[in-house]
């Protein structure tokens, strides 16, 4: 592991779903490389499958931009930080209330269970908008 | 994804092998409607199912408001990681869960 402190790497691509797959299997190489349990492997790819699919979704509407997604692996703990920048519409994924897990099945809404998993699974999770982009990114040890 | 559809009179028996994401809830969000209006049980077998997202959460959902008006819905050989997702959104208490 010695060799991969502070390990950086990124990819560019446009933000469309079809491209999810494209994503997932860039994040998987990196923490591939660090041993971590399937629980967590899976955690990590349901939360880039979520904010990548915002993305692709929302923040260029009917246009096609791009996403950029960058990953860092810092040790002591073994943490990744997975970063997505895009130049869309400003939007704060976070700021969106958190759905009522309590509630029957008629009452549940479809909407916001996404952003609630990358909330509940991950360590920290960050957003701003600065210089006309979208930054979030997402901590999680590997552990 | 593949997906595994077997009906048997009022009851039909999906089961999914492979990763329930964006790009293949679509699918199964389809097997479902097809089929759904003459059923009273609607059981799915995850026994080999990796991976949910929010968007294959949807699709269950949905599937589990038509099942309440017409019968019942059961999911079976559920994983861990599976139920870990299950567990933090809720629908742990929502889904008929069983071995």
């Amino acid at each position: 592991m010695v060799n991969r402190v502070n390990k950086k790497e990124q990819l560019t691509v446009d933000a469309k779903t079809d491209n999810l797959e494209q994503v997932l299997d860039f994040i998987n190489e990196q923490i591939e490389l660090c041993d971590c349990s399937m629980k967590v492997q899976i955690q990590i790819d349901i939360a880039v499958e979520e904010i990548f699919v915002n993305i692709a979704n929302y923040a260029y509407q009917d246009k096609i931009g791009q996403a950029e997604v960058q990953t860092e692996i810092q040790e002591d703990p073994l943490t990744i930080f997975i970063t997505f920048i895009d130049s869309g519409i400003p939007y704060d994924p976070l700021a969106k209330e958190d759905p009522d897990t309590t509630l029957s099945a008629e009452d549940r809404e479809i909407g916001g269970l996404g952003i609630f998993m990358v909330k509940k699974s991950m360590d920290n999770i960050s957003y701003e908008y600065k210089q006309g982009h979208n930054i979030l990114t997402l901590q999680k040890a590997l552990v | 994804m593949n997906i595994k559809k077997t009906i048997k009179g009022k009851k039909m028996i999906i089961a999914l092998d492979g990763k329930l994401d964006t790009n293949t809830a679509p699918q199964l969000e389809a097997a479902i409607r097809e089929g759904e209006d003459s059923i009273t049980v609607l059981e799915f077998d995850f026994a080999n199912l990796q991976y949910m997202s929010s968007a294959g959460l949807r699709v269950l959902l949905s599937a589990q408001k038509i099942m309440n008006n017409q019968g019942e819905m059961i999911i079976r050989n559920v994983s861990g990681e599976i139920m870990d997702i299950f567990d933090i959104t809720g629908f742990i208490d929502i889904f008929n869960i069983k071995k």
